[in-house]
């Protein structure tokens, strides 16, 4: 049912992407706006703060808004040109059918309707969880808490995951493994604060650039950094240590610096004792880990492992920062618990400037994963299997407990169960799986054996291409609400225009189909601000307590770091101070951790390992960011980074195309070649669709806790194709 | 209190915020009047932003047959005034910093004026308002050498003669005068050698 609905070309022909270089009228029509609204970067976990201009009610222009304490108006070329988003001739205003020839307009009566007659009869034929919700990270805390109950009471499925899912739940699993809570364990200040830095698998200056400001203040007072990455990132250049892992090996790296860390005397035995439980345990493990022992499989001589468990023993304080570089693996999980393993065995957490954090990467990564959208959880971080969280959960919704469906499928188990047939039916909002999950030609297929899809979106996603039913939401400046940050900060995001056309508030589309559905009484919010309550009323006693936190409080404090559990609560910018940790018995957690090799090592046939990441100027699947004009110009294209050793070997020159092939498929690509990546590895960024899509290499491997997909390790080979530089 | 802006190319990221918040400056139309270069891409990340630096006496001006370019009380260097600009290119070819653009089709010399509009109502420069990295600051000389190891320099010793500026390099010491020559490298860095050691 759900191929497209006509040519791609034809697709692109009507509703993009094409590019947008100027504000509406033009920069020269661009004079004293009418005001300027203090709000958010709707790109990644940052969260920068901004001042969208508006004259005659759209959104004309950019200014830093420097009274916003995290980023001072430091801003990235994403968030400078952000506000071509809006005002896009490629905006959804209409909702639209699929017909024979492509989509066309539909009233917005008969297309609530429609989704109501057709999820109803999926759900008679196939059961409750033959429909399935998938539904993103980039949305607001409230559109969040939404979406989690109306998959739950409205369609009545266990099936409803994320996007995060791709991002941020190995870190999370880890997380409330070790500390009983998910959330960055101190504030970015105390990073500026810190007297060692050390980077592990997060390309600081491209995915989360204002974090390099941190990072420099901190060197400025004379504080060190050790980045580890197999590849030379602009973070790391200037690095007074470079650990260029080879990719997969991060969890054997850590655990033989810990080991070295032990054996220089550097474990903080009273901290161990009085705030931890299972060091033994993990000290044994570690008995036959040594430098030496693991330097070839790591890819790091021995003496510059020895060298980062130095530079952490000298340094007082430390900040231990880390992103999807070491969390996009089958053993993602396993990777973070040998770096809470270091910080926590040398005390080093919950003092001002001595902690750890991991780098959220999605627009909200942090406030998504905390209030129910995610397969296994309930608002407030509750868990959907534990009885008394249901039942604190369905009093509150006024349903019996066993009206609460159960633990569902992740996203990319959502997906494969569409391809089996299990799932028959779809509403998506927010994510884009055909750019962003592994393997894409198995998403395809999935999508193509859908009886019924609906996804709500501003822009035609490449995913929404394959829908029966398009209905236009709203880009995150045409409404309000709350996001949270990096920093566990929950922040406001202001509106600053409403929807054009007919285009509505996402909570107002899926409370209308709650309507539809048979539930409009549990779902009558009149706005954004009323479901906020709504939330905060759920989180109260949950880990994630948001019920001290209002809009008026955010906009007077600069934000509310949670916890905060009463009004006259200012919140908790730093957890874990004094060395109490979330677990009922207030001890962090050691994990030993046996190395696992990844999924797929390269071998004779695919030769290479290729890693995946992003850009500065592109965000994730790119709905948005390959819209806008002068963004799509710093790279139109993704290219393969690979090491002149490595071409001189394949007869590659720079600027050559070449076939990038795995075991999944191939994709054609300019050759970029550059000393600054290990000869043993080729990085493709992963942001564009079809031909020139890193995914189509990708594997489905996941975690088998967290279930994220292995985006940075896939065997791949390279040949050179003929035709020089066309 | 003389505001002046500092360029510390060690700390840039290439991230291209700048180029792209100068467009955003008003009076700008659109345009940039930042270049943001990689140094050396096939051996480095290293990249650099350049900007006018704002001459004490600006060659741009000197060899500007139309006289359109102006010098202001605060030292500075204006872009080109349009009823004057012939858009010969003079100006670029005697640039020693390589800064300035004929924009084709307007047929008008652009540049810098430190974001004039900005700074005139105690804004900083665009530029230095959004880079993440510090590489481009605006303030004293007092407080970004407080704050930060680097020494600011502003006097170049060029083949051609000695150039003092308005705006400031930050080099890793102090310096006294930069001299300027020779093929452009990126400095080898000690996480290139880390690299080179990796064991594949």
């Amino acid at each position: 049912m759900a191929m497209l609905p006509a040519t791609v070309d034809a697709l692109i022909d009507a509703h993009g992407p094409h590019l947008a270089f100027e504000p509406p009228g033009g920069f020269a029509a661009r004079t004293a706006p009418d005001r300027r609204v203090e709000t958010h970067c709707c790109f990644c976990g940052q969260q920068c703060g901004v001042k969208l201009l508006v004259k005659d009610e759209q959104v004309v222009g950019v200014e830093p808004w420097e009274e916003f304490p995290f980023n001072q108006g430091k801003l990235c070329p994403k968030g400078v040109k952000r506000y071509l988003q809006n005002n896009h001739p490629d905006r959804l205003r209409h909702p639209l059918v699929r017909t024979g020839r492509g989509f066309s307009r539909i009233p917005w009566d008969e297309a609530l309707d429609l989704v109501a007659e057709r999820f109803e009869r999926l759900q008679r034929r196939w059961g409750r969880d033959g429909v399935a919700v998938l539904s993103g990270a980039s949305l607001t805390n409230e559109k969040a808490y939404l979406m989690g109950k109306f998959a739950r009471l409205a369609v009545g499925t266990r099936h409803i995951d994320y996007n995060g899912r791709l991002c941020m739940v190995a870190a999370g699993a880890a997380n409330l493994k070790a500390f009983g809570i998910d959330r960055a364990a101190n504030p970015w200040a105390d990073i500026a604060a810190t007297d060692l830095v050390m980077v592990l698998g997060a390309n600081v200056s491209e995915c989360s650039p204002i974090t390099t400001d941190y990072i420099w203040r901190a060197r400025d007072r004379g504080a060190r950094v050790i980045v580890v990455d197999p590849r030379l990132t602009p973070i790391a250049r200037t690095a007074e240590l470079y650990l260029p892992v080879r990719p997969g090996r991060d969890a054997l790296l850590m655990n033989a610096i810990l080991h070295a860390v032990i054996r220089l005397g550097g474990v903080d035995r009273q901290f161990v004792a009085e705030h931890t439980n299972g060091f033994d345990g993990l000290r044994q493990a570690l008995e036959r880990c040594t430098p030496e022992a693991v330097e070839h499989e790591v890819g790091i001589p021995a003496a510059r492992i020895v060298e980062a468990a130095q530079m952490w023993v000298q340094a007082p304080r430390t900040m231990l920062l880390h992103a999807r570089g070491i969390e996009h693996h089958t053993h993602g999980v396993d990777n973070v618990l040998t770096c809470i393993n270091l910080v926590l065995a040398t005390g080093k957490i919950g003092k001002p400037g001595c902690g750890y954090a991991t780098i959220t990467g999605q627009g909200n990564g942090q406030g998504a994963r905390e209030h129910g959208q995610r397969c296994n959880q309930l608002p407030g971080a509750r868990d959907i299997e534990n009885p008394a969280h249901r039942a604190h959960v369905a009093a509150l919704w006024g349903v019996p407990e066993t009206a609460l469906p159960g633990k569902g499928a992740t996203a990319p188990e959502i997906v494969e169960m569409i391809h089996r047939g299990e799932i028959r039916g779809l509403l998506s909002l927010c994510f884009n799986p055909l750019v962003s999950l592994p393997d894409a030609a198995f998403t395809r297929a999935a999508l193509e054996r859908l009886d019924f899809y609906v996804a709500i979106d501003f822009f035609l996603s490449e995913t929404a291409r394959h829908a029966d039913l398009v209905l236009p939401g709203s880009l995150q400046e045409e409404d309000e609400g709350t996001v949270t940050s990096v920093e566990g900060r929950v922040i406001h995001v202001r509106k600053a225009v409403d929807p054009p056309g007919e285009a509505r508030a996402d909570w107002r589309i899926i409370c209308d189909l709650a309507a539809r559905l048979g539930v409009g009484d549990r779902f009558d919010f009149a706005s954004p601000a009323a479901i906020f309550d709504e939330l905060r009323q759920l989180s109260a006693g949950g880990v994630a307590d948001y019920s001290g936190i209002t809009y008026e409080k955010i906009d007077r404090q600069m934000g509310v770091f949670w916890p905060c559990p009463s009004l006259d609560h200012r919140g908790t910018p730093r957890l874990f101070e004094g060395g109490r940790f979330a677990h009922p018995d207030g001890r962090a957690r050691f994990h030993a951790v046996e190395y696992r090799p990844p999924a797929e090592v390269a071998d004779q046939e695919y030769p290479l390992i290729l890693t995946t990441g992003r850009i500065v100027s592109q965000f994730l699947s790119g709905t948005q960011t390959r819209r806008i004009g002068p963004l799509v110009a710093h790279q139109p294209q993704p290219r393969v980074e690979m090491h002149p050793r490595l071409a001189g070997k394949l007869g590659i020159a720079d600027g050559q195309r070449v076939r990038v092939t795995s075991r999944r498929g191939h994709v054609d690509l300019h050759a970029h070649v550059v000393a600054t990546i290990r000869p043993d590895t080729v990085f493709i960024p992963y942001h564009w669709p079809g031909v020139h899509s890193a995914n189509r290499l990708t594997l489905r491997a996941y975690d088998p806790i967290a279930k994220i997909p292995e985006f940075k390790v896939s065997a791949v080979r390279i040949e050179p194709l003929s035709g020089g530089d066309a | 209190m003389i505001l002046e802006l500092f360029v510390d190319a060690n700390r840039c990221i290439g991230c291209r915020a700048c180029v792209e918040a100068c467009s955003e400056c008003p009076g700008h139309g659109g345009q940039s009047m930042i270049h943001l270069d990689f140094v050396e891409r096939a051996a480095s990340v290293q990249t650099a932003p350049t900007v006018c630096m704002h001459c004490a006496d600006p060659a741009c001006a000197a060899v500007c047959p139309a006289d359109a370019i102006k010098i202001d009380a605060q030292g500075v260097v204006l872009t080109a005034m349009p009823e004057r600009c012939i858009g010969c290119g003079n100006c670029a070819l005697a640039c020693p910093f390589g800064v300035p653009t004929v924009h084709p089709g307007i047929e008008l010399m652009m540049k810098c004026d430190l974001c004039y509009d900005r700074t005139a109502v105690g804004l900083k420069p665009m530029c230095a308002t959004v880079c993440p990295s510090g590489a481009l600051f605006y303030g004293t000389r007092e407080t970004v050498e407080d704050l930060r190891r680097a020494r600011a320099a502003n006097e170049f010793q060029f083949d051609g003669g000695l150039v003092r500026t308005r705006n400031h390099l930050m080099m890793p010491a102090a310096t006294g005068v930069v001299a300027v020559g020779g093929v452009l490298t990126a400095p080898r860095s000690r996480a290139e050698q880390h690299l080179e050691e990796a064991l594949c």
